[in-house]
């Protein structure tokens, strides 16, 4: 039984991101960059299944700057068994990570793909359910419970009007909520160590993939601001105020 | 132009985003709404669509998406909305037709020019998408559904695809409150409230409003985790936005960025969502609500 894991290095999520005043992106440069946080909670489903003795191998897989290294050494201190970096400075979108991840399944033939639900930097919730496609594999998206057995995987996912389980044959893929787990840290010294791990690199460039953009960002724009409002001193005056603003409501 | 719209419909009955997602759609061309066939009466008499499709729609994003793929080929945009079930099928679709998705769309400004949310609100892309096809998804809470009345055709489909995964078990949240998506108001509780969860529905039951809680108040299981408010939970726009005790995480108000007015209710004046609000109130939540509930008894305000 092998598990593949993709992991993607975003701007950490604590760090409170900025517009460019050009409009052509945001400020990436210095800062803290690291795995993204659903991706942790994947690594730690297939460290996880390891443990349990349901699987014996745990490839990661990243694609991006060599950089991106940072956050394949993460996945080893975890408890992957060996990484792959797909390395590219290109800047991808959901359709092309999801194709080269197609060619990395193609050759590592794994019984299952775990990733975080989505990016928290686009935001974009694609690359699991398009791989899925890709390959024709059942998928089970915003996974909060995973079992395996019987060369099936048993998955509750999270949904709008609660949660729902859907049972599936193996190979399938599970992108991974936020409730799936509890992801363990892992110290600097715990990565240090991950270094002796086989970590592979291949250049992007030599897949013979299209990894063209389909779409042109023309403009990246912050938020409106909001001013502070007023503070009121009691709840009468504040149940006042809420009955101003049902006032000023049109009906939907 | 020519768009197909997956309807959300849940126990055959249609949810407040079709109608929303619909009426956005509609600016992109005439609409044909897919639609559970128990769904079909309600969807025809939907105001914007042009005709309903109606037919036994598979529970699974797999057999959906190939569903939709065999829809697709006369239509220029295909749309659903950017909820659970939407994110779910939309991404595998556009890999079956070999198309980049654009999803969670909060602005339509031309049949190819959209705008999206980044880096959870804190950031807005415009985006422009030059493929033959458009696979989209729509916040249903950035479109305001269409009044009116309306009785389009329906057209029975048979579809056969098949789907290699089994629903075996779904658990329903049950709530009286309207949907938190959609709602015109939403009242939402943190972490001080601790076990007294009840606080924020008596409160919400006298504005008619959705219940909403923390990522914190969740995970303390205080409060059912599809009540999340935030960007890794619902995404809300409100017109009204009452936060009690909440600090106001960043990813808490990544996913209140759409709300027309917020309130806020909360003994540290210095928190995050108390220097935001357009009305604060600086109080202990145990004392300070249910005095808001008696004035607003005393005024008479029942929603």
């Amino acid at each position: 039984m092998k598990i593949l894991v993709a992991v993607k290095r975003v701007i950490d999520h604590a760090i409170r991101i900025r517009v460019k005043p050009d409009g052509t992106g945001v400020e990436t440069a210095n800062l803290r960059m690291s795995m993204n946080p659903f991706d942790r909670h994947a690594v730690e489903a297939a460290v996880r299944l390891a443990e349990a003795g349901q699987a014996d191998e745990i490839v990661a897989v990243s694609i991006g700057p060599k950089a991106a290294t940072d956050v394949l050494l993460t996945a080893l201190a975890m408890g992957a068994h060996r990484g792959l970096l797909l390395e590219t400075d290109a800047k991808l979108e959901t359709l092309a990570v999801a194709k080269l991840l197609r060619h990395v399944a193609d050759e590592e033939k794994p019984d299952l793909i775990l990733l975080g639900k989505q990016a928290v930097d686009d935001d974009s919730n694609h690359v699991g359910q398009m791989l899925a496609g890709l390959l024709g594999w059942p998928q089970a998206t915003f996974a909060s419970a995973i079992e395996l057995a019987d060369g099936q995987a048993t998955v509750t996912r999270e949904v709008d009007f609660g949660r729902q389980t859907l049972r599936m044959s193996l190979p399938a893929i599970v992108t991974a909520d936020l409730r799936l787990n509890e992801p363990r840290n892992v110290g600097l010294p715990m990565v240090m160590k991950a270094k002796s791990k086989p970590l592979a690199t291949r250049a992007v460039a030599g897949l013979g993939i299209d990894i063209t953009p389909r779409l042109v960002v023309e403009t990246v724009t912050p938020p409106r601001e909001r001013a502070q409002g007023r503070v009121v001193a009691t709840p009468a005056e504040f149940a006042q105020a809420i009955a101003a603003e049902i006032g000023k409501m049109e009906p939907r | 132009m020519a768009v197909l719209v997956l309807a959300d419909a849940d126990l055959g009955r249609l949810t407040p985003a079709t109608a929303r997602i619909v009426a956005g759609a509609a600016e992109l061309g005439p609409v044909d709404l897919l639609v559970d066939a128990a769904a079909a009466e309600e969807a025809r008499s939907l105001a914007g669509v042009h005709r309903v499709l109606a037919a036994a729609l598979p529970a699974t994003a797999d057999a959906l998406a190939q569903l939709l793929a065999v829809l697709a080929e006369p239509y220029t945009h295909i749309v659903a909305a950017a909820n659970a079930s939407g994110r779910d099928v939309i991404p595998r679709l556009a890999a079956l037709l070999d198309i980049q998705p654009v999803t969670d769309i909060t602005a339509i400004l031309g049949p190819t020019r959209f705008e999206r949310p980044i880096y959870a609100g804190n950031a807005t892309e415009t985006v422009s998408d030059g493929q033959a096809k458009h696979v989209l998804s729509l916040r249903a809470s950035a479109f305001a559904a269409t009044v009116g009345e309306n009785s389009a055709v329906v057209s029975n489909i048979s579809p056969e695809v098949a789907s290699a995964t089994e629903v075996i078990a779904e658990v329903r949240t049950q709530s009286e409150r309207p949907e938190l998506s959609t709602a015109q108001i939403v009242v939402s509780g943190g972490i001080p409230l601790g076990d007294r969860f009840a606080l924020v529905e008596d409160l919400a039951g006298k504005l008619g409003a959705a219940v909403g809680a923390t990522r914190a108040l969740v995970d303390a299981g205080h409060a059912p985790n599809d009540l999340q408010v935030g960007q890794t939970g619902k995404i809300v726009a409100p017109d009204l936005y009452v936060g009690l005790g909440i600090s106001g995480a960043l990813q808490h108000l990544a996913g209140i960025q759409g709300a027309k007015a917020i309130f806020a209710i909360n003994t540290d004046a210095e928190a995050p969502l108390m220097k935001i609000a357009d009305v604060a109130l600086v109080a202990d939540l145990f004392e300070a609500v249910p005095a808001v509930i008696a004035e607003l008894d005393r005024l008479g305000i029942k929603r």
